[in-house]
């Protein structure tokens, strides 16, 4: 009765080797290596760009382990991480812009592994360092912002249909407009309805004034919400290739958030820098006729003229510019970083698109001999850089920014513009960083721990039960290999609290060849013979462990949906441990023992490490 | 080897008053100092900035302070943390400067006395990612109980999911009296470790039941009591093994694990320990008390006779 048939050990074998396949893969470790992908839609990821890349590295005398083309690009793999830079700045150099070139490390798993989709798993940014930030859109500025853009559209509508009105400004819940009479409301109303359809009227009097009252429409408002966000993960992610990361991570995260998770990230500060400001950029006029030292004087004392705002640049100098902003950096088609002609300051050069050229053009010839200014925007605050006077009509659309900059801030500045603005203020609500030493300290610790305490457990459980405890150990031992591979097969991400609770769960999944143990030698106290003892002792104990490992899961899971980052990790180690341990426990132990003690016709008695204190004085 | 030759059951449930009187005490301790002390929650549930920097030599904790507070940051907690090169620093969120860039400010102010300081480690989270994650620990407390009640209601007897669940929960407080007490640090991972302790000492408890139902089978002649001493005494081995076998774990976790995991594992250490004895102490004699009987366990088998009959 103890032996199982064939088909049953075929799938402990089968289980044990896929087991074995999917694991290895986490033991041969990574390598330093570049990885290559494209920056702009126009460059193309392709053989011919390999062998490119091959050439410049071979005429470097840079030597390269492997080099291959996937879905994410091309990827090169080095002996060393010095070999690594070289050949970052050789590639870099020899592909230009178009290119991102970023570091990484790859898996030394050999091809045939790779084939069959044994990869090692993922290692969470707690483990191979790097930047996690959780993002928080401004939603109540976004909207807005839209209002303001829908005031303009209220205003050119009843301008072009004659309407006149006697105020128009944006409330707490909308757009007011008043007007002087009811007739004009009335007649304002029919045309506000058909041409500005975005928007809900009502009619409203309010003391003496008769007024419009305009509210955007809920299922806009909700359009509105979903654009920001979608810009701003657009945004987000150009600036994080601008970076230069490899598998970053740019993912939305309820309706106003976003994660971004930048592993090894050596640089944090800089990655924040970028990722956190919302630089715009706005040319303006400057109000020359309200230049005068005493209108300055005044508006610095709170007295700012109507139609102008006060902006000072750098060095603290005032300026008074004109409310309406003549471009935006949505017009931006491209932005170096240089250096001016003819003074050598840091600068960067921009390139606007055709629209954006035309209004420039008009623009300058216009106000020629008056002063245009390029102001800098960033959350809340704007910054004149340069307020330079019109010489000439400016053509082509081609804008130079200098003022007091150092070539960093010309840098930052031109990758920020370049990459685009953002469509809602954003704010970090959440960061973690992990410096690379830390991380290779926690998988230190981490692996230490599980090996010391299963070593540990292992001595302790194969002494005290004898043969069936070194039978439990090595139900243990397949027990963590089909995790590892599961987890592997899953490409789950690996951290360290997903570490401890493969620590943990092992020490608990020990329990169940426990139960089978004790329940075996009492059987056997009761007087039944060994093999029956062994049938009895599994039947008995199965139940138990069903019940406990239901429980246990129940926990699991919850902790699952209701846990967020590390404990999501944990709560995944956790639940998979359980059911493999199931498996392993009761269904591998089983055949074990059936493999040695099934075929024999008399067993004397079970090395289960037992004594015979019982037998003595009875 | 075997460490538990006993022969005789031993009279557990004469004493279940005197069990239940000290877990009532402990209880009462543990609920006194969260209601006095109160938990000394993480950066994750408060907000607020936490940076662990590595110094190459050991590390003057007392100039950090003073370097810190010259720079306006006097409300920031310098400590040690694991060795004397790393040190911990606590930041309170500033109205002013958004949390990841007063980590930034706070690590070039640091590093004008120390060019080589390493910044290892920074955990910012704004205040309302901090109020989400206390809710949504309190939910999956909750689910977690309820998942369990229903189980084991379903498996065994409402009685036993009760029992089951006040013992548990009385491991919980009595793992968070000790961090209130103490005023360690409770965060993220120790969460995650109360949580997988409460499924872990249910599953001590399920156990005891089984066995208690199984007597109730075999014992036909024996009294409740009885049938739990012999239940617990039968059990009592598999208990302190396999506790012990996690332990060695969790041992391994608390000696290697570094400063991470610290609390992690001294919640599971208490967790385990309190978790043998509420099984035994605590849940069994609360079954005796909730007044189970072997009708309540062994109904289906009666209804079938008479419907033969």
């Amino acid at each position: 009765m103890n032996r199982y048939p064939l088909w049953k050990y075929l799938i402990i074998v089968c289980a044990v080797v896929a087991g074995v396949v999917y694991t290895i893969p986490n033991f041969f470790g990574e390598s330093p290596a570049i990885q290559v992908s494209p920056l702009r839609a126009g460059a193309k990821v392709d053989l011919s760009l390999l062998q490119k890349i091959d050439d410049l590295l071979t005429n470097e005398g840079i030597t390269v382990q492997a080099s291959y083309l996937d879905k994410n690009g091309i990827k090169v793999r080095f002996e060393d991480t010095d070999s690594q830079l070289q050949a970052k700045d050789a590639v870099q150099g020899g592909l230009g812009r178009d290119y991102i070139v970023a570091l990484n490390l790859l898996p030394n798993s050999p091809s045939w592994l790779t084939s069959l989709n044994a990869l090692p798993m993922y290692l969470g940014l707690d483990l191979r360092g790097g930047v996690h930030f959780l993002l928080q859109v401004d939603m109540p500025s976004a909207l807005q912002k839209a209002k303001e853009s829908y005031l303009q559209d209220l205003r050119r509508v009843m301008r072009a249909e004659n309407i006149r009105y006697s105020k128009i400004s944006v409330g707490k819940s909308g757009i007011d407009i008043e007007f002087r009479d009811e007739s004009i409301r009335d007649q304002a109303l029919v045309i506000l309805e058909i041409n500005a359809t975005d928007l809900n009227y009502v009619s409203k009097e309010r003391g003496s004034a008769t007024l419009i009252s305009a509210a955007v429409k809920p299922e806009v408002e909700k359009r509105i919400q979903e654009f920001a966000l979608q810009q701003n993960i657009t945004t987000l992610r150009n600036r994080v290739n601008e970076l230069g990361v490899a598998e970053p991570i740019v993912q939305q995260s309820g309706a106003d958030r976003v994660v971004v998770q930048l592993p090894g990230v050596q640089d944090t500060a800089k990655a924040k820098n970028i990722l956190g400001r919302t630089a715009t950029l706005e040319v303006r006029l400057v109000d020359e006729d309200k230049m005068d030292p005493a209108s300055l004087q005044a508006a610095q004392d709170g007295r700012i003229p109507s139609g102008d705002d006060l902006i000072y640049d750098r060095e603290g100098t005032p300026y008074l510019l004109k409310k309406e902003v003549i471009l935006t950096g949505d017009r931006i088609s491209d932005a170096q970083p240089g250096f001016d002609n003819t003074t050598s300051e840091a600068a960067v050069h921009l390139s606007l698109d055709g629209r954006g050229s035309s209004i420039f053009q008009m623009t300058t010839r216009e106000n020629v001999g008056r002063r245009i200014a390029m102001v800098l925007v960033e959350k809340g605050s704007s910054e004149v850089v340069t307020a330079p006077v019109v010489r000439a009509e400016i053509p082509g659309g081609r804008v130079q920014i200098s003022g007091s900059m150092t070539t960093t801030e010309a840098h930052d500045t031109a990758l920020l513009l370049r990459a685009g603005a953002l469509a809602a203020p954003m704010e970090i609500i959440e960061e973690r960083t992990v410096g690379p030493s830390l991380g290779a300290d926690n998988i230190d610790r981490g692996f230490k721990s599980t090996w010391i305490g299963f070593a540990a457990l292992a001595l302790f459980i194969a002494v005290y039960y004898s043969v069936f405890g070194v039978i439990s150990v090595f139900a243990l031992s397949v027990n963590m290999m089909l995790l590892a591979a599961v987890l592997s097969m899953l490409q789950a991400t690996l951290t360290l609290p997903g570490i401890a609770a493969v620590a943990l769960t092992l020490g608990m999944a020990i329990d169940a060849n426990v139960l089978i143990n004790e329940r075996i030698r009492e059987e056997i106290r009761n007087g039944t013979t060994p093999q029956a003892a062994i049938t009895a002792g599994y039947e008995r104990a199965w139940g138990t462990i069903l019940d406990s490992n239901i429980t246990t899961l129940i926990a699991g899971i919850a902790l699952f949906f209701f846990g967020t980052g590390p404990i999501r990790g944990f709560a995944v180690v956790h639940c998979i441990g359980i059911l493999t341990s199931m498996f392993s426990a009761v269904f591998v132990s089983r055949g074990v023992v059936n493999l040695i003690y099934g075929r024999k016709k008399k067993i004397d008695r079970l090395a289960i490490g037992d004594s015979d204190w019982y037998k003595k004085s009875n | 080897m075997e460490f538990f030759k006993i022969r005789k059951d031993i009279p557990f449930m004469r004493h279940a008053l005197t069990f239940n009187l000290i877990s009532i005490a402990m209880f009462l301790l543990a609920v006194g100092a969260l209601a006095f002390k109160g938990l000394n929650l993480g950066v994750e549930f408060t907000g607020g900035t936490v940076m662990e920097v590595g110094y190459s030599e050991s590390a003057n904790l007392s100039k950090i302070r003073k370097s810190l507070e010259s720079g306006g940051m006097s409300e920031a907690v310098v400590q040690s943390f694991g060795d004397s090169r790393t040190v911990l620093i606590r930041l309170p969120t500033k109205p002013e400067l958004t949390g990841a860039k007063l980590s930034d400010q706070v690590f070039l102010m640091l590093k004008e006395d120390d060019p080589q300081l390493e910044l290892r480690r920074v955990d910012y989270v704004g205040s309302q990612v901090g109020e989400e994650l206390v809710e949504k620990g309190a939910l999956a407390l909750l689910v977690v109980s309820l998942g369990i009640v229903i189980y084991l209601a379903f498996r065994f007897e409402w009685k036993f999911g009760l029992a089951a669940i006040l013992a548990n929960l009385h491991d919980v407080v009595i793992i968070l009296g000790f961090f209130a007490l103490f005023q360690w640090e409770f965060s993220l991972p120790v969460l995650a470790a109360v949580l997988a302790i409460l499924g872990y000492s249910v599953n001590e408890s399920v156990v005891v039941f089984d066995r208690i139902r199984e007597n109730f089978r075999k014992m036909r002649k024996a009294s409740v009591r009885e049938v739990i001493n012999n239940a617990i005494t039968r059990i009592m081995g598999r208990t302190i093994i396999t506790h012990g076998s996690t332990q060695l774990m969790v041992l391994s976790i608390l000696i290697f694990g570094g400063e991470t995991l610290h609390y992690f594992a001294l919640a599971l250490t208490i967790g385990i320990l309190f978790g043998i004895y509420s099984s035994i102490f605590v849940a069994s004699p609360l079954v005796l008390w909730l007044g189970i009987s072997r009708e309540d366990l062994i109904k289906p088998e009666v209804k079938k006779e008479e419907a033969v009959v």
